[in-house]
């Protein structure tokens, strides 16, 4: 136990030198901690938005349909199983039915789809009941990006085009009764919501649906003939590899500012190895064996790691709270240019797999770091330490 | 080894290369020591004074010949043993007083009992029985860097003789030190040799030390050329 005693006496005698380079590696350590929490954040908030608004506990699709291949959607039409309706009229459930559409605003062509659901739903967070109240032949709710790309505004007549299940063409005014803000972008993009009976007459496609959602928490039917159940894990998939490509990215930036760190803590180690040489003489001559010289320096450095483990905790506990608390602002719609649904604030989530590994890491780092230069001393003759030279 | 010898040199030949060339700093030195001795390497700078007290302490090998102290032949000695005879057996003394500037008065003396892994209560007592000796109780909590050269050296020679070791080496401890502390830390040595029964070797060229001396060896170009008792009582 001699060694580490020393060490936290040499490193707390050396006084403000300790310090400081104990607040330099705290700074790329409450960096990691706050970066990756941030991204925790972004992922966990990211996965939520996308179960409220679309997802739910999961979505049962009906043979044949695929969100990528619009050209599915001909086929992808279907009157939900039994044990699927048993739940929807349970309320356990909703359906949604999607046809491929073009509405005609201001005159341009813009292709859409249309998606029917139920206006009293409520497993999802669209505000679908303002398709149930508005008196209109063809109401219909669409997302602030899509008022947006079509020029479209609340109480807006435009014209739609669709083609039914028996292939016939037909076109019809519908009217916005709601621009929603959603930060859901794959509700709100290309998409019109229409009441589902409304569509399923316009379609014929009575009684018929393309997706059915489940309700949170719910678990799934066993094998439904003729639907498949796509989980939540399934459904995130995407999300989670885009969140993951990201912190991939950061990645780079813990590498560079952990190489930092370790380019200090190396500088310190090989001028403190060099100006301490006569000292590590002295020790020799007092009887400390070159091992035990290598691990005391090795120690003094991964004490580094330690001390800045306690400096970063005094600064970075008050910071990452307040950012946990108040969010880390984007500015107004800058998280569409993320490409998911993000909003305009985030709030970093920091857990205790994340500090204790990021903790552990530093300190390997510091470790490894500290016994490169350290092995030096390995080869130094006494006599020369002594004399203040390096062999 | 002779009852009351610690340390004899046999044909010791010590030899630095220096590029193609080589120095020999000792040549054929055949020398013995006894416990308690009083004793002192003199000459002028590159006799080979301090090469000597190297080897005598383990800190350097020769490169023909033998030095054996207290039993061992140093130069058959792995580093680990080498260490544990100097931290066991050996003080050292040296010109510039090596003290490890971070650590308290206390806790310079006390490093070497804390690598012999005494138990605190000890160690505590033998630090300041130490710091006793050497009039620095006073100062236990003080910094190398708030003490005068005298009181540096005190610490070292509280340091050296700490653990109560058989043999203390001292490289001219007093070249950095004014008369007055020059006397004083020689009294103080001279106290703990009779005391302690500690075997001191010098390496000097210093006539307050050499005064104090009971034997003196003189080296010339690496030999020994005269082994005489000295003034010293």
């Amino acid at each position: 136990m001699i060694i580490p005693k020393l060490a936290i006496r040499n490193m707390l005698g050396a006084g403000a030198k300790t310090w400081l380079n104990a607040a330099v590696l705290s700074m790329a350590y409450v960096t990691i901690i706050w970066a990756q929490g941030l991204y925790n954040g972004f992922d966990a908030e990211v996965s939520r938005t996308m179960i409220d608004a679309e997802y739910g506990g999961g979505q049962y699709w009906v043979e044949g349909y695929d969100p990528y291949d619009p050209f599915t959607l001909q086929d992808a039409h279907a009157v939900p199983a039994a044990p699927l309706q048993i739940r929807i009229d349970a309320g356990k459930a909703t359906p949604i039915l999607i046809v491929q559409g073009t509405i005609y605003p201001g005159g341009r062509i813009l292709p859409i789809l249309l998606k029917g659901i139920e206006p009293g739903q409520s497993l999802l967070s669209i505000p679908t009941g303002a398709l149930g109240t508005s008196g209109a032949d063809i109401p219909a709710l669409v997302g602030s990006r899509m008022a947006k790309t079509g020029g479209l505004a609340a109480r807006d007549t435009v014209t739609v085009r669709w083609r039914d299940a028996r292939g016939a063409f037909d076109a019809r005014d519908l009217q916005i009764v709601e621009v929603m803000k959603t930060i859901a972008q794959s509700i709100d993009e290309g998409q019109v919501w229409l009441p589902i009976a409304t569509l399923r007459e316009m379609a014929a496609m009575p009684g018929q649906a393309t997706i059915v959602v489940t309700a949170k928490d719910s678990a799934p039917t066993a094998a439904v003939p003729g639907w498949s159940f796509q989980s939540l894990g399934v459904l995130l998939k995407d999300i989670k590899d885009i969140v993951k490509g990201k912190t991939v990215g950061a990645s780079v930036l813990y590498a560079i500012l952990l190489f930092l760190a370790a380019l200090a803590i190396l500088n310190t180690q090989l001028l403190s190895i060099w100006r301490r040489r006569k000292e590590i003489g002295t020790m020799m001559a007092l009887g400390v064996t070159r091992g035990r010289v290598i691990g005391l320096f090795t120690f003094e450095g991964a004490l580094n790691g330690v001390f800045a483990a306690i400096v970063g905790a005094l600064w970075g506990i008050p910071l990452l709270a307040y950012f946990a608390v108040h969010g880390l602002s984007f500015g107004a719609n800058q998280g569409d240019s993320f490409g998911i649904a993000m909003s305009d604030k985030m709030y970093p989530a920091y857990s205790a797999a994340l500090v204790l590994g990021t903790t552990v890491l530093v300190f390997l780092i510091t470790t490894i770091i500290s016994y490169l230069p350290a092995r030096k001393i390995g080869k130094l003759k006494p006599t020369d330490a002594l004399q203040g030279r390096m062999t | 080894m002779e009852n009351g010898t610690i340390i004899r040199t046999t044909d010791l030949v010590k030899i630095y290369p220096m590029g193609e060339q080589s120095i020999t700093a000792l040549q054929d030195v055949n020398l013995t020591f006894g416990r308690g001795e009083f004793a002192g390497l003199v000459g002028p700078s590159g006799s080979g004074k301090t090469t000597l007290l190297n080897i005598l302490g383990s800190l350097d090998a020769p490169t023909r010949g033998s030095a054996e102290v207290l039993g061992l032949r140093v130069e058959a000695l792995p580093h680990k043993k080498a260490a544990e005879l100097r931290n066991r057996h050996i003080g050292f003394i040296f010109q510039t007083f090596n003290l490890l500037p971070v650590y308290t008065v206390f806790e310079n003396v006390e490093f070497p009992l804390l690598l012999l892994g005494m138990a605190t209560a000890a160690r505590r007592k033998a630090v300041m029985d130490a710091l006793e000796w050497v009039h620095l109780a006073d100062r236990a909590k003080s910094r190398p860097n708030q003490l005068s050269g005298g009181q540096s050296q005190r610490v070292a020679i509280a340091r050296a003789v700490v653990k109560k070791p058989e043999l203390v080496l001292a490289d001219e401890p007093t070249a950095n030190l004014d008369a007055e502390n020059s006397h004083h830390i020689l009294h103080t040595m001279e106290n703990i040799n009779r005391e302690l029964r500690t075997t001191f070797l010098f390496s000097t060229h210093d006539d307050k030390v050499i005064g104090h001396l009971r034997r003196k060896i003189t080296l010339v170009d690496g030999r020994v050329a005269k082994d005489e008792p000295g003034a010293g009582r």
